[in-house]
């Protein structure tokens, strides 16, 4: 029983100095680097006032407010709409519409961007509607709004999906019965009980737009953000103490969209009761009609997008010569090294996938269902949700800072493919954890008390039961690993090696030469192998569902 | 499988590797070469090189001049590089009044002309080649919009290309540096600032390498892009419709050069590779992408660039470009950085 106590105490004890070490110290190190200058001497706030007093800088963070703002602005009422013509009415093919809507997750941030410049670029195919919209050019402002709603689409789509799924039928019917016009109805009805998931989404894709460097470096033009600003400060000019203080900048809209979100979501109340009749939707022709038409309207949206960066991506000579040629994949993989860049994005995903989603699950298994040692589950609780509210430019300064310290032992990391995984674990850490969680409380906890009754240790029934019945999760958690380690550039950007470059960062410096063609390419094959390997795991876990969850089946009959 | 089972043959294929990996590592010197030569470039220069010497095996870490510069200074108290190959003799030359440079005379020194080397002996950093300023003119964008084909830098300057022009950014871009220093030695301090004045109202975007102006131009987003000579002969050898422009005042240049870091532990493999870059086979690699060599009458005719090329390149004292080089740039950034309305 010893062995299980220690076990008990040590895998939490483990979790949370992991934790401890991969985020929460390189974040210190970001507040005493702040106040420091390039000798390491404190200097105060010394290094705020001087932020303050470049107007550059100042413009940036504006600027970042009003991206932000206005990519919000953007997608929320958008994605509302869609997931209500999902949930709320009777158009066909609805896993189809959601199944495209989810596409942009696939692709890195800055396929968005470079398709938007072939659409609407000076060059652009469909140039000719910008006037329409009141715009002279796609760089700027314009084109990051454009491509920043197309990437963060997704993420307010499944927020509002969920949050739309379930409905109380009697409230319409009161409504109905008391003769409610159908826009009272909406917006005393519908829209309440929607509200949490508006806030969520809206706080999302906020801190989504904060934190984006691929999207304006792109397409940005001369609209400064402090994305792009902390990339100078740190790589441009090698001055850690100002990039510092300019990641701390970025942490606070972060930091604030995440506590508002928290507080609104405490302050909300189950919205079925054991009385609630659930509301399925009737059909409505008209209204049915008009949510088809802008369902199928938002799919070949996004469709578009994704397919005119593929389009480019095999164009001899954009805009001159536009018969097919491999020549930009040709010049990728012989001349600009995109062969070992994408390998090691292969290597650094399928690490991530597989480490990522054994440690948060095994980790999730440890806080929520072992006894002892109760005092480090707040602790690791919060470090856990800590990476939602961190944009990954500021983690990505933060583990410069931190393990390239020369007093710090962990230093052999630097440079190392090791570097990277666990910066992206890190960084996709709490909407792992949260699934992971989700699915443990799922499991009746008669299981663990049994278990204990017989004697078997935990971590008996953790292999023998737990995980084979949650598989289906630990798989979706390593997918979402390994989809987003493909696209992510914002903390590795910061930490790779000429050894670990990696695919997507290879569509940056592709598209700074002047590659755009190669870039769009780039592009085009992380989306492809995103595709396969969502696939393959698709099928797999449908395949798992078959054969040994049965068991799923009789309570989804119910 | 029973986890120790796991362990243990994840041991030894560790092991395996290891072993398979060990010898071969051993034999070849691992050479750390800090670089700001066109990615394109980088491949056919190390085969070159590793013809010569196949037992020297170069990791290169490559960025854009701004960035090598900022880098290469940051890690001044522990330096990472061995040697730094193809970055602009004006930031050699602060590398080297910095102290950090290795003095070492290549073999064949004495065939570089003594302009395209520093004036120390033995040198501390030593030219390659040259590479200047090139207008890319997109001539059916130009056409469309009924814009003339400028002569000189002070045609950009004039209403007919107001938001036609992308050029490299100074901090992050050697050749965007180039340019603005020519224009302050071309015209003196107070004319070439307002010379930029002037062109500032005219530029779409700044761009942060000297490659892409030119790229932009070639794909006709913009009508103009004040790029260089290789960059400019690659987009039109794929088929872009520019012309190549050389501004009648006098073009900006530099030198690709390369010299050895102070520090470095592989002093004999860093000699090796600084004895090749001079040499006849890595002279005409380099005439392959550049009107001048280092190496008088090794230059070839490039095709596009006028035989006359070098007679036009601006008198570039480096000391002088070195010393004021962050005084420029904030200037700079106090004029044009701060304006950062999308245009």
């Amino acid at each position: 029983m010893l062995g299980e106590w220690i076990a008990a105490r040590g895998g939490l004890l483990l979790l949370g100095s992991a934790l401890f070490v991969f985020l929460t110290l390189p974040l210190a190190m970001l507040f005493v680097r702040s106040f420091e200058d390039r000798g390491g001497a404190f200097v105060g706030l010394a290094n705020f006032a001087r932020y303050v007093q470049t107007p550059a800088l100042a413009q940036s963070t504006w600027n970042t407010l009003t991206f932000a703002t206005l990519t919000t602005a953007v997608v929320v009422p958008m994605a509302f709409l869609f997931a209500y013509a999902i949930q709320r009415t009777c158009i066909p093919a609805k896993g189809a519409w959601r199944s495209i809507a989810l596409l942009p997750i696939l692709a890195p941030s800055l396929l968005a961007a470079i398709s938007f410049i072939y659409l609407f670029g000076n060059q652009g195919v469909l140039k000719a509607l910008l006037p329409v919209f009141g715009l002279e050019a796609i760089y700027g402002l314009p084109g990051m709004v454009l491509a920043m709603a197309f990437a963060t689409f997704p993420h307010a789509v499944m927020i509002l999906l969920a949050s739309l799924s379930l409905a109380d039928a009697r409230l319409y019917e009161a409504a109905d019965a008391m003769g409610a016009s159908a826009l009272r109805r909406f917006m005393t009805v519908t829209l309440p009980s929607a509200k949490y998931g508006l806030v969520s989404a809206a706080m999302v894709a906020f801190t989504m737009a904060v934190s984006e460097f691929g999207v304006p470096k792109v397409i940005g033009g001369n609209y400064p953000v402090l994305a792009i600003d902390v990339y100078k400060q740190v790589i441009g000019q090698q001055n850690f103490q100002m990039g510092a203080v300019v990641g701390l900048v970025l942490l606070a809209p972060a930091v604030v969209a995440f506590v508002i979100d928290a507080l609104v979501q405490r302050r909300q109340k189950a919205l079925l009761t054991a009385r609630s009749v659930p509301y399925a939707p009737k059909r409505a022709v008209l209204r049915d009609a008009l949510f088809l038409a802008y369902v199928v309207a938002i799919s070949a949206y996004m469709l578009g997008v994704i397919l005119m960066a593929a389009y480019g991506s095999f164009v001899k000579f954009w805009p001159y010569n536009l018969s097919f040629t491999l020549d930009h994949y040709r010049y990728g993989f012989e001349e600009a090294g995109v062969e070992h860049a994408y390998r090691n994005s292969l290597v650094m995903a399928g690490l991530c996938a597989v480490i990522g989603a054994a440690i948060t699950f095994a980790g999730a298994y440890w806080v929520e269902k072992t006894r002892g040692a109760d005092w480090l589950r707040p602790a690791i609780r919060l470090q856990a949700m800590l990476p939602m509210a961190v944009p990954g430019m500021v983690l990505g300064i933060g583990y410069i800072l931190f393990f390239n310290e020369p007093s710090n032992p962990l230093t052999v990391l630097y440079g190392t493919m090791a570097i990277l995984v666990a910066s992206t674990i890190v960084h996709f850490y709490s909407s792992s954890h949260l699934t992971a969680v989700t699915a443990l409380k799922q499991l009746d906890g008669e299981f663990e008390s049994v278990s204990a009754s017989l004697k078997v240790p935990f971590y008996k029934t953790f292999t023998r039961v737990t995980v084979p019945v949650c598989l289906p999760t630990v798989i979706d958690i390593a997918r979402y690993y390994f989809v987003n380690a493909m696209t992510t550039i914002s903390a590795v950007v910061f930490l790779y090696s000429p050894k670990t470059t990696l695919a997507a960062i290879s569509i940056l410096h592709m598209d700074e030469a002047g590659a755009i063609g190669a870039a769009a390419a780039m592009a085009t094959l992380i989306v492809a192998t995103s595709a396969v390997v969502t696939v393959v795991s698709l099928g797999v876990e449908h395949l798992i569902l078959k054969r040994t969850q049965a068991w799923r089946r009789t309570s989804v009959a119910n | 499988m029973k986890p120790a089972h796991g362990i243990a043959w994840l041991a030894s294929v560790a092991a395996l590797a290891l072993a398979a990996a060990g010898p071969a590592a051993a034999q070849k010197t691992q050479l750390t070469v800090y670089t700001a030569l066109e990615t394109d470039q980088l491949k056919a220069y190390q085969e070159g090189f590793n013809k010569a010497h196949p037992d020297i095996e170069i990791t290169w870490v490559r960025d854009s001049t701004g960035i090598i510069t900022a880098k290469i200074l940051a890690e001044k108290a522990a330096p990472k590089a061995d040697v730094i190959m193809g970055v602009a003799a004006t930031s050699m030359a602060i590398f080297a009044t910095e102290g950090m440079l290795m003095p070492y005379a290549p073999a064949g020194l004495a065939r570089v002309a003594a302009q395209y080397r520093d004036a120390a002996n033995p040198p501390a950093w030593v030219g390659m080649d040259v590479w200047g300023a090139t207008i890319c003119f997109n001539t059916v964008e130009a056409a469309k919009r009924n814009i003339p084909k400028p002569e000189t830098w002070r045609d950009l300057t004039k209403p007919a290309y107001k938001g036609q022009i992308v050029m490299p950014h100074p901090a992050s871009s050697g050749t965007g540096f180039f340019d603005v220093s020519a224009w302050l030695q071309l015209w003196g301090e107070a004319d070439g600032w307002k010379f930029m004045d002037g062109l500032h109202e005219n530029i779409a975007q700044y761009m942060h390498s000297g490659s892409r102006p030119c790229a932009a131009a070639a794909a006709g987003e913009y009508a103009l892009g004040i790029s260089f000579e290789y960059r400019a002969n690659r987009e039109k050898a794929r088929g872009a419709p520019i012309d190549l422009v050389f501004p009648k005042e006098g073009l900006g240049w530099d030198l690709e050069a390369i010299g050895i870091v102070k520090t470095t532990t592989k002093a004999d493999a860093a000699k090796k590779l600084l004895d090749w870059s001079i040499s006849d086979a890595a002279m005409a690699l380099y005439a392959k992408n550049f009107a001048i060599v280092a190496v008088p009458g090794l230059s070839e005719k490039l095709p596009n660039v006028p035989a006359d090329y070098g007679s036009r390149l601006v008198k570039n004292d480096f000391a002088w470009a070195a010393k004021n080089r962050d005084r420029i740039l904030a200037e700079w950034s106090k004029r044009y950085e701060s304006k950062a309305a999308p245009k």
